[in-house]
């Protein structure tokens, strides 16, 4: 035991001239209350990182040791601003750039026939809306996206409405199965799904040509989601089986309190789901690029976006080209300033069960 | 009662266990049916029988055709999409878990514009993946600002006024930089929930044991989050698995992709090998194959990081 407090006061004091060393002569000594605790029994049996912890505690109550963290506190709230103002620059720029552009002539947008010398802000003002419609038909392509997103997200809303107040609400044997069932299904690539549909959807006679066939695959297929299932589930299990038991009182049936009841409690995440689902519609590519094929009148404004321009061909085209994008985007974030909390409650309700 | 509500609770699942059973699970196992399947016609629905010979010639383990000594391969699949898709998904993957960690972690530790910062980041999520990514080709075009501000005259997209196209590693570069600057925001938006949940109380310990920030955010914060870094980690992987979109918004159309001239015919991807045979007719089965193989891809790497997670993940 003597031995073992020898060591600690030999620590103490190596402590002491660290801390005169790293110019703290004004903080206060603090030889006594470590005195003290160096008189408790519980710290004598400890091993030497307890006392030094507890020097370390009076540092920091010490006045210049405040001073100390506060300026590194600030440089280090500097750095941090620093990084996050850089990296807010490098995800506004495409913003940014993508508006300059759809405002410069061609000239300058190859940077002038000198070569080379990109400007920040338009030169010549130029307004490559104005013949947009001759290669971008903006009004029909929206037109195409509004029917197919509208009619899908409907559908969704209902088909999910009805699952998950079944999941929530109802016992039946295969419950955990079904939706266990439905989750699994979330792991499996798309593609795989795409083969067979592209082929079932020709089997219907939806890839004649016409538009209602092209509307149908690429409504009919979409009103299910399984993300969306579970979102309002866990929702209306949220919701206190004490009001399920009262409507029964009432003599509400299932129907009716699901409708009456449940809906209108969950209309935030209803919302949220609508907006999402909407705003896939407006970027959904891949599927509307495979039913509509060559078929210009019906395609959604990612395709006519898509198809309409070609890349590093004709620099003219180019501010039509940004013009275009802008169109496209600008609906999306204006909706997203609008809806800001819905959207970035749906995105991040994913990740939080992990 | 029970049976009552049994046969009740079919009833309101019935529209999505229809539409499931059409557009889900049937195509699941009647695609790896096709994948079987010998010239499998899709329009006529005709086929020459059962055969493994679709996965052994997309694999390029078997010729296609065989004239004598002439045989020909396809090589798209095995020496194209897949080592793109490979590379794509190891170089993102990483790249966008690590800065939007760090982008979170800053993020969590100011007040101040906080809401502003985080609105900020969430753009590029809300916006359409072939506009933003029409906008990157034109930002990395051979007149372009990239190669402006950095005094290059690289071919990052499409061939240069030299004529000589983009080398593989510049396409590459470009349309990696597009796909972590569009797959941040969720990540950031996951990560900054998980840290917002965090108990102050660690912190507090932490600092009262007089660990640095670097200590902290290494044995506090990463152990803490490690249950959204996994999830992060698992659709991040499935994500860069299926990348498409950001191909044809970056390169071109699909049509272009034929040309062997442009730089887009070597950023070929597995799931863009997929579209590309469904589009004929008499190539379906390859498109089945891949889409199998896509799919076993995915499933193997989601179980090694859920084998590594059950150690290193404290839920």
């Amino acid at each position: 035991m003597k031995k073992r407090i020898d060591i600690l006061t030999q620590n103490l004091q190596v402590n002491h001239s660290k801390k005169n060393v790293s110019s703290f002569e004004s903080a206060p000594i603090v030889t006594a209350p470590i005195l003290v605790s160096a008189n408790n029994a519980p710290l004598l049996t400890g091993s030497t990182k307890e006392l030094r912890l507890v020097i370390k505690n009076e540092h920091q109550s010490t006045a210049t040791k405040e001073h100390f963290t506060t300026a590194g506190h600030i440089i280090s709230l500097i750095l941090t601003y620093a990084f996050l103002v850089f990296f807010a620059l490098l995800f506004i720029f495409p913003f940014y750039w993508m508006i300059i552009t759809s405002l410069k002539s061609g000239d300058e947008i190859k940077g002038f026939s000198t070569g080379g010398v990109q400007t920040f802000w338009p030169v010549n003002l130029v307004n490559n809306y104005a013949n947009l419609n001759e290669t971008f038909a903006f009004g029909t392509y929206v037109t195409n996206t509004l029917i197919v997103g509208i009619f899908s997200t409907i559908g969704t809303i209902i088909t999910c409405i009805l699952a998950a107040f079944a999941f929530s609400r109802l016992e039946f044997k295969g419950k955990d199965f079904m939706f266990t069932l439905l989750l699994s299904t979330m792991m499996i690539p798309g593609e795989m799904m795409v083969v067979t549909n592209y082929v079932s959807v020709s089997n219907l006679g939806w890839t004649d040509g016409s538009a209602t066939g092209a509307y149908l695959a690429m409504i009919i297929p979409f009103m299910v989601s399984v993300f969306y299932i579970y979102l309002l589930r866990q929702n209306f299990m949220q919701i206190p089986n004490e009001l399920y038991l009262a409507a029964k009182v009432d003599g509400k049936s299932d129907w009716q309190y699901l409708w009456k009841v449940m809906v209108p409690l969950a209309m935030p995440s209803l919302i949220t789901i609508f907006i999402l689902k909407l705003m896939g519609a407006w970027n959904s590519y891949i599927w509307p690029n495979l039913i509509t094929s060559g078929n210009r009148s019906l395609w959604l404004v990612s395709n006519g976006l898509r198809s309409s321009f070609s890349t590093g061909t004709n620099f003219d085209a180019y501010g039509q080209q940004m013009a275009a994008t802008v169109l496209v985007t600008l609906p999306l974030l204006l909706i997203f300033i609008v809806f800001r909390k819905y959207i970035m409650r749906g995105v991040s309700r994913a990740g939080i069960k992990g | 009662m029970e049976s009552k509500n049994n046969w009740k609770a079919w009833l309101y699942l019935a529209p999505v266990i229809i539409l499931m059973a059409v557009f889900t699970f049937y195509p699941i196992i009647n695609t790896i049916g096709i994948s079987f399947l010998k010239n499998y016609d899709s329009l006529m629905h005709t086929n020459d029988g059962f055969t493994f010979d679709n996965y052994l010639e997309i694999l390029m383990i078997k010729p296609k055709t065989e004239i004598g000594v002439i045989k020909v391969y396809i090589t798209d699949f095995i020496q194209v999409a897949l080592p793109n898709t490979l590379l794509i998904t190891f170089i993102t993957v990483p790249i966008s878990i690590l800065l939007a960690l760090a982008i979170a972690i800053a993020l969590n530790s100011v007040k101040f514009m906080q809401k502003i910062f985080q609105t900020i980041f969430f753009m590029p999520y809300v916006t359409n993946a072939i506009a933003i990514g029409m906008v990157f080709s034109i930002i990395f075009d051979n007149n372009g600002i990239i190669n402006y501000l950095f005094k290059t005259n690289i071919a990052w997209i499409y061939a240069g006024s030299s004529g000589s196209n983009p080398s593989y590693w510049a396409a590459l570069f470009a349309l990696c930089t597009y796909i972590v600057w569009h797959s941040l925001p969720y990540k950031i938006l996951i990560f900054l929930g998980g840290l917002q949940n965090i108990d102050g109380q660690y912190y507090d310990a932490a600092r009262v044991d007089g660990s640095n920030k670097f200590k902290i955010i290494r044995r506090i914060t990463i152990p803490l989050l490690s249950p959204q870094i996994l999830y992060v980690m698992i659709t991040s992987f499935i994500g860069a698995f299926k990348e498409y979109t950001s191909v044809v918004a970056l390169f071109g159309g699909t049509g272009s992709l034929t040309k062997t001239s442009w730089g887009a015919s070597s950023m070929l991807t597995v799931a863009y090998y997929i579209y590309n045979q469904m589009s004929k007719t008499n190539t379906m089965q390859y498109a089945a194959a891949g889409a199998v193989i896509l799919f076993i891809i995915i499933l193997f790497f989601t179980l090694i990081q859920k084998i590594v997670a059950k150690k290193r993940v404290h839920y």
